[in-house]
C-alpha cells in the first residue's frame, strides 16, 4: 500500500514514520530540506522537496497510484486546496486532511473532506481532564 | 451595492477607494489581517475596515457575510487563502459574485478544478501584453471567457495566408468561431460577410475553445 505524506513537520513525519513501520510505502513531500531530518537517518522511504501546491510535486511523489494521502502542512488553508486537489483532480479516494481551526475543519466535512482536528481533540481531552478533578479529590501537593 | 473585499494590500486598498469614490453609492468592508496595515487604512477608512484573518469564519461574519454581499473580492497576497475565501463565500454563505486574485498563475489551474471563476491575475495578463506586443505565436490568446466557454484571440493575415484576399463569407470557418473585427492601417471596422481580408490585416475573432487549430488552418496555413 502507498501512501503519500504532504507537510513533514511534528505531525507528518511521525505518521510518515509509523505508517512506513506497519509496512506502508511511504513518500514524504516537504517544502524544507530539514524536514528530512524529522525521518531519521534509516528512512527507507521516499521525500520529495516542494510545496504540495505544486502538482508537479504531488505527481512526482506518487499521487496518481497512492492509496491514501495526508495533508498536514502547516497551513489550513494551503491542506484545504491541496486535499481537494487530490480528491477532485487526482481522483483519490482516500484523503485525510489536518485542519487546526475547528469552524473549517467542520464545515469542509460537510463538503466531503475528511477533516481532522487536533484543536477539537485537545479541548475534548482538557476537558474530560477538568471534569475528572471535580469528582477526584485533591491529591496532596508537596513541593521539595 | 455591498462589496467585501478580503485583503488590504496595494489592490484590496485602491479597490475600496475606486468603489467608495462619490457618486458611486456603494457599501464596502474590507479586512485586513495585518495589525500595522490594518491602523493605517483605519486612519481612511475608519469603520469601513475591520482586522483580522479572513479565512476565518467568525471574521467574516462579523464582517457580515451573511447579509450576504453582492460581491466578494479576495486579494490577498496569498492564492490558498483567496481560494478558501471565495470557497467560503459561495458554498458556505450563498455569495452570488466572488473575484479572486491568483498571485501566482500555476495555480490558476486550482482555481478553475474548485470553481472559483472570475479570477484576475497580474502576471498572466502582463504575459498576455507582451505576447500581443511581441507576438512568438501566430494566433494570440487575446481573453478568456471561462463562463461563456468562448475565447478571443488575434491573428495576423500575412501574405501567404489561404485567407488573403478572400471575404468572410467564402471563409470556410470553424463551427463554434466567428471573427470580430478587422485591424488595417490603425483603423478597425467590424467584421462582415463582405470584408475582404488583406496581407496585414489583424483579425480578431471569437472561438470554442479548442478551435484553434482549424481557425488557423483556415485563416494562416496554407
Amino acid at each position: 500500500m502507498k501512501a503519500l505524506v504532504i507537510g513533514c513537520g511534528r505531525v507528518g513525519s511521525n505518521v510518515a514514520l509509523q505508517l512506513a513501520e506497519e509496512g506502508w510505502d511511504v513518500t514524504a513531500v516537504d517544502e524544507k530540506e530539514e524536514a528530512l531530518t524529522r525521518l531519521g537517518e534509516n528512512w527507507r522511504g521516499g521525500f520529495v522537496l516542494g510545496h504540495g501546491m505544486d502538482v508537479d510535486v504531488l505527481r512526482e511523489a506518487g499521487i496518481e497510484d497512492a492509496d491514501a494521502v495526508v495533508v498536514a502542512t502547516n497551513g489550513d488553508n494551503t491542506n484545504l486546496v491541496v486535499a481537494q486537489v487530490a480528491m477532485k483532480r487526482f481522483d483519490n479516494q482516500c484523503v485525510v486532511v489536518r485542519i487546526l481551526d475547528p469552524a473549517r475543519a467542520d464545515f469542509y466535512r460537510t463538503l466531503g473532506l475528511r477533516t481532522i482536528c487536533p484543536t477539537k481533540t485537545a479541548i475534548s481531552e482538557l476537558m474530560e481532564a477538568a471534569r475528572a478533578c471535580e469528582i477526584m479529590p485533591r491529591a496532596p501537593v508537596t513541593i521539595t | 451595492m455591498y462589496v467585501l473585499i478580503a485583503g488590504g494590500g496595494k489592490i484590496g486598498a485602491n479597490l475600496a477607494r475606486s468603489l467608495l469614490r462619490d457618486g458611486h453609492g456603494h457599501e464596502v468592508t474590507l479586512i485586513e489581517q495585518r495589525r500595522d496595515r490594518y491602523e493605517r487604512l483605519e486612519h481612511e477608512f475608519e469603520h469601513q475596515v475591520q482586522v483580522g484573518d479572513a479565512t476565518e469564519i467568525h471574521v467574516l461574519d462579523r464582517a457580515g457575510i451573511a447579509r450576504p454581499p453582492d460581491v466578494v473580492v479576495a486579494v490577498t497576497g496569498d492564492d490558498e487563502d483567496n481560494l478558501i475565501i471565495c470557497q467560503l463565500a459561495r458554498e458556505k454563505y450563498g455569495v452570488g459574485k466572488v473575484v479572486a486574485r491568483v498571485n501566482d498563475p500555476r495555480n490558476q489551474a486550482h482555481f478553475d478544478l474548485l470553481g472559483i471563476s472570475a479570477t484576475v491575475s497580474a502576471t498572466a495578463s502582463i504575459m498576455a501584453l507582451i505576447e500581443h506586443e511581441v507576438p512568438e505565436h501566430d494566433l494570440i490568446h487575446l481573453l478568456e471567457l471561462r463562463k461563456e466557454n468562448l475565447e478571443i484571440v488575434e491573428v495576423q493575415i500575412d501574405k501567404s495566408a489561404p485567407a488573403a484576399g478572400k471575404r468572410v463569407e467564402k471563409l470556410k470557418l470553424p463551427e463554434g468561431s466567428r471573427l470580430i473585427s478587422i485591424t488595417r492601417n490603425g483603423r478597425s471596422e467590424i467584421a462582415i460577410g463582405s470584408t475582404e481580408l488583406q496581407p496585414g490585416d489583424q483579425v480578431l475573432a471569437i472561438l470554442q475553445p479548442g478551435k484553434e487549430d482549424e481557425l488557423r488552418r483556415v485563416l494562416l496555413k496554407s
